[in-house]
């Protein structure tokens, strides 16, 4: 029994169109869980499915799924290959949920191998596969090890460190009953140790997310008082993209307005209807409106007006935005200056014609600077080892959990390390450290035993 | 004078192996430098233990002796880990040292074609690389077609006591001189190791007043599928729990050069283990503690000797009385035999193949201490399984190798032949990646099928075995389709158990799932009593049915590259892409299967990929299918 691999076949972020490939015997049977759509087990071979990804209720993209049955594929196994809407943070977010679902990450050349393997290619390609494989496992095996954060990669070692110890006093338990002088280590001692464990599995989640923006895109709003441009830039920013313009409920509680892609990063705009919707309303609660919008966002686009005075109102937005990531955009170039530009000092500013599409790439750049899109885009691997070091992370939260449900049930401490050793493997993984003797050693250097 | 299998060693891998040899119907020759130390316990006088005595039962499912015989022998029986989970427990007997050999000397002289004479083997005849016999001490030969080595600690072996050397095996036996030189010349890597036993206490001079006395269980158990365990739990004999103190302490750190191991002798190259550290060493690597626990354990009901384990030792003798009469409760004792180490030679083991015969020499095979064990256990389950493959080779069949998820006797021997040994080998549970498969309690259920098809297991055995296969499915069957519903009565009734009400109709095999049920409580519902053997094996696969499944499905993904042999002779230089660590350790281990490759330390996932493309190009007959 092969397991089911699963990994993004074309170049990250680059067309408008990724695939993520799916191969193996649980293909349909994983692909199912996350797609809202026909059901792919019982759709014929060789056809293509629209539908929804979603990741619980939320929607995750709207995709095209083409459902080939073994043995007529590449692999000659089950094969589903998920044509997304491109951008590195869906397609990220699509290949982690397979992962998570039970998927493995493909080795690379992984496919291709499993083709020669099952006798789709011949011989003369075989060559070429195991040059591939040597070239390229052992890289990306070092690599995801060395793009670990180094910070990371600590709290893992301590982690497992503090996880072998109790193992080895389960061990030493179970392999030496009569030794009076060792700790019985029982249930309620690992109590606390779980819980911290969770803690720091949760946190390092959190921690390894530095990703975040890439997943989920960037939260952003636009503000500004009326009729200063705020649709308009909303609108250039959209047409310029072609995106979807769709009113989604996100499991976040704002209202998402549009998304808009920046070089396969997305910006989802937050309820910029709300804001234009204030002209008829009293100045004083746009201002506060727009202070609450901010709170949520990622990136404040905050619109000036070239040809008026700075209001009371914007002096004060200016000053509540200075802890946020924010562009000041003075729009209305065209028209003759009356705005104090020696207020706005210290602050990015674009100067914008929104309606002539004067200094739309001028904010484009901007905000890659601001959130260094351009060295992410170097590194895509970062993504791929990442989707794999938090699915394996997920895993152990998974085993974690089953151990809970293990103490709640009061099984014997013996097996309830079966799941606690999946924590520590799972870890070991994640860091590359696979040492079989570990335990035995540990053993033996923490308790002293004999004949 | 031709046999068709020779044995070498009368200890407990060579008692398995002639045995085994012998019941499968080839002629037979033990030999031993001494008829009345065959099947000698010259350390601890118990047999099993954790992970070990679930070995003893694997031997006793696949037809060996040892577990029968321990049987007979015992004067406490245990079971150890009673307070935790069933792929725990495992049974340790203290074994009488003069009962056990006898007992198994019987079996041995009452056993068809099994004959055995006293000789020291100096030699061996070697033809075209292939054993065709041994030459003894003074140069008779004896031809065979295959040889089984199970020399134990005999090789080259040196008693170590203070800073005094010499060579002797255990017991003042005589040691085997040459033969381990005849196999380096053959080519064989040889390592040393080393090992120790502790002193030996006139019952009559402790104090037991001071001591704590420790039981064996309540109830009665036995090692054998075949034994009813039956014997007066009243009359079995304790062990007694003492501690080290301060001034043991004292005495060890100021006499810490005069050990053999710190400095006595300044020629030590053999390895010891790190599961039996001496005394000394103990204090050297555990400064903090205070003190360290000890146990005086009878050695037989026919002579007064104590075994003081934990206190083993290299020290001098004069410090050796001064250290045993820091005790409590030994202040006067008398040191009937003194501690030692021993250190002697060893085949480093990944030069034999998954069958136990050298990948050198066909048709040589070796068992126990000599592939780098330690364990009367782990001697014995090799020795059988070198018995049984020995014959399979004479008859041309297939080896009998059994998987790590399948025995802890397949996780020794894979551990053995891939991995190597650093320092003597002891199983331990921790081992062994499958162990809520490999329980105390279902040894027959993995391994009497394979036992009756290398007729070790007779027919009778056998159809006992079939019966309690029909047992269990039929009582889990019934379980399943038995339903009961919240009914008056049995609301009444399960409030008596103390578990809660029922909902909703439900089976009974779903309610036994709940932990504070037992299946002879729902005996009622099912309308028949179920056998207390049978109980057994239902609450467990019910009540750890998750966990049971979780770890077949993951042995069943490791079988999977279990299946995918790969040829003796494939040539791993010309594997262009491998790199050169694995090269080198594939080389060195020569793996059987794809699976045994991926244990191999230094042997990447991606040589594995490359592996696998390579056969697949190379053999492609052979390997289809994924």
């Amino acid at each position: 029994m092969e397991d089911t691999i699963a990994a993004i076949s074309t170049a990250l972020g680059v067309g408008a169109i990724s695939i993520i490939r799916v191969s193996g015997t649980e293909a349909l049977e994983i692909v199912h869980k996350i797609f809202k759509g026909p059901d792919v087990r019982q759709v014929p071979s060789h056809t293509i499915h629209y539908g929804h990804i979603i990741d619980n209720e939320e929607i995750v993209d709207e995709v095209l799924v083409s459902v080939m049955r073994a043995p007529r594929t590449f692999t000659v196994e089950d094969v589903v290959e998920i044509n997304a809407h491109g951008g590195i943070a869906t397609t990220n977010r699509i290949l982690e949920l397979l992962l998570s679902q039970g998927c493995r990450l493909a080795e690379p050349g992984e496919f291709t191998k499993r083709a020669f393997l099952n006798g789709r290619i011949d011989l003369t390609q075989a060559e070429g596969v195991m040059d591939l494989i040597e070239a390229k496992t052992e890289k990306a095996r070092t690599l995801a090890v060395q793009q670990l954060d180094g910070k990371v990669s600590e709290l893992i070692k301590n982690l497992r460190q503090k996880i072998l110890e109790i193992l080895a006093n389960i061990e030493v338990n179970i392999d030496y009953p009569e030794y009076e002088d060792i700790v019985e280590f029982t249930n309620e001692m690992l109590c606390p140790n779980l819980e911290m464990v969770k803690k720091e599995i949760h946190r390092i989640l959190k921690e390894s997310e530095n990703g975040k923006i890439i997943r989920e895109g960037i939260k952003t709003v636009i503000i500004g008082k009326p009729n200063v441009g705020k649709s308009s830039l909303l609108n250039a920013l959209l047409n310029e993209d072609k995106a979807i313009v769709t009113d989604i409920e996100g499991t976040t509680r704002d209202t998402v307005e549009g998304i808009v892609r920046l070089d396969g990063i997305i910006l989802h705009m937050i309820d910029t209807a709300g804001i234009r919707e204030t002209t008829d309303v009293v100045e004083r609660i746009g201002v506060n409106k727009s202070i609450e919008l901010m709170k949520q966002a990622d990136l404040v686009l905050f619109v000036l007006n070239n040809h008026d005075e700075l209001t009371e109102e914007e002096l004060e937005l200016l000053k509540e935005i200075e802890s946020k990531n924010h562009i000041l955009i003075i729009n209305k170039q065209d028209l003759e200056n009356h705005l104090d530009l020696t207020e706005l000092e210290g602050h990015p500013c674009i100067k914008m014609s929104i309606s002539e599409k004067f200094g739309l790439e001028e904010l484009k750049a901007k905000i890659k600077e601001i959130f260094q899109l351009e060295k992410i885009e170097m590194e895509d691997m970062t993504y791929l080892t990442s989707a794999r070091s938090i699915s394996l992370l997920k895993q152990a939260l998974t085993s974690l959990e089953e151990v809970e449900q293990g103490l709640h049930q009061q099984l014997p401490m013996d097996m309830l390390e079966i799941d606690l050793k999946n924590i520590w493997n799972k870890l070991g993984e994640i860091i590359g450290e696979t040492y079989e003797e570990e335990l035995i050693d540990q053993l033996f250097s923490q308790f002293c035993l004999g004949k | 004078m031709k046999y068709e299998v020779i044995v070498v060693g009368g200890g407990h891998a060579g008692c398995e192996a002639s045995l085994a040899s012998a019941k499968m119907g080839h002629s037979t020759l033990l030999l031993t430098g001494n008829i009345q130390n065959i099947a000698d316990m010259p350390c601890n006088p118990s047999i099993g233990g954790s992970a070990k005595g679930i070995v003893v039962r694997e031997i006793d499912a696949l037809g060996g002796a040892m577990g029968m015989v321990a049987d007979k022998a015992q004067i406490q029986m245990k079971m150890l880990n009673t307070t935790k989970g069933p792929a725990v427990q495992a049974l340790r007997a203290q074994a009488d040292k003069i009962t056990y050999p006898k007992e198994m000397l019987k079996q041995l002289q009452t056993q068809k074609n099994l004959e055995i004479k006293e000789a020291m083997v100096e030699d061996l005849i070697v033809e075209e690389q292939k054993v065709c016999g041994v030459i003894l001490e003074d140069g008779t030969k004896i031809e065979s077609e295959v040889v089984i080595l199970t020399t134990g600690t005999y090789l080259k072996s040196d008693i170590l006591v203070g800073d005094t050397r010499h060579r002797e095996g255990p017991h003042g036996e005589k040691p085997s001189n040459y033969l381990s030189e005849k196999l380096k010349d053959l080519g064989f890597k040889i390592i040393r190791l080393k090992t120790g036993t502790p002193q030996r206490i006139a019952r009559n001079s402790v104090d037991f007043t001071q001591t704590k006395e420790e039981k064996g269980s309540e109830e009665c158990y036995a090692f054998s599928f075949d034994t009813k365990p039956n014997y007066d739990i009243a009359s079995q004999k304790p062990c007694y729990l003492i501690y080290t103190t301060p001034k043991t302490h004292e005495i060890i750190k100021q006499n810490l050069s005069k050990s053999s191991m710190y400095g006595g002798l300044d020629d030590i190259e053999g390895v010891g283990p790190r599961y039996c550290p001496s005394i000394e060493d103990k204090i050297v690597r555990f400064a903090d503690k205070e003190r360290h626990q000890l146990f005086l354990e009878p050695e037989s009901l026919f002579y007064d000797d104590m075994y003081l384990q934990g206190f083993s030792t290299s020290m001098p003798h004069d410090i050796q009385e001064q250290m045993v009469h820091s005790l409590p409760g030994l202040e006067h004792a008398e040191i009937t035999k003194y501690a030692y180490a021993i250190e002697y030679d060893a085949i480093y083991p990944t030069q034999l193949k998954q069958n136990l015969e050298t990948k050198i020499i066909e048709n040589l095979f070796t068992a126990g201490q000599i592939n780098g064990t330690s364990g009367y256990e782990e001697a014995a389950c090799q020795g059988l399984m070198a018995g049984i493959n020995a014959c399979l080779k004479i008859e041309q069949k297939e080896p009998f190798i059994l998987k790590r998820n399948e025995a802890y006797i397949g996780v020794l021997i894979d551990d053995l032949v891939t991995k190597g040994v650093r320092d003597p080998y002891r199983l331990l549970t921790s081992r062994a990646e499958y162990r809520l498969l490999l329980r105390h309690d279902n040894a027959d259920l993995r391994l009497r099928e394979y036992g009756y098809k290398y007729h070790l297991i007779n027919d009778q055995q056998y159809q006992y075995l079939q019966e309690k296969k029909k047992k269990i499915e039929s009582a889990l069957n019934d379980l399943k389709i038995t339903m009961i519903t919240p009914k008056k009565e049995v609301s009444a009734y399960l409030e008596k158990l103390e578990t809660a009400p029922l909902r909703d109709r439900i089976t009974l095999y779903d309610l036994l799932k709940r932990p504070e049920i037992k299946l002879a409580d729902l005996e009622c519902f099912l309308g028949y009593e179920v056998e207390e053997e049978i109980r057994k094996q239902i609450e467990i696969y019910i009540k750890y049915e998750g966990y049971i499944q979780k770890a077949n499905k993951e042995a069943e993904k490791l079988n999977h590259l279990e299946n995918k042999k790969i040829p003796e002779n494939i040539n791993y230089d010309q594997i262009k892409n491998l790199a050169s660590e694995a090269r080198q350790k594939l080389k060195e281990v020569c793996p059987t299967t794809v699976a045994q490759a991926s244990r191999i330390s230094g042997v990447n996932p991606a040589d594995i990929a490359i592996l696998l493309v390579y056969l697949k190009r190379e053999y492609n007959h052979e390997h289809r299918g994924i």
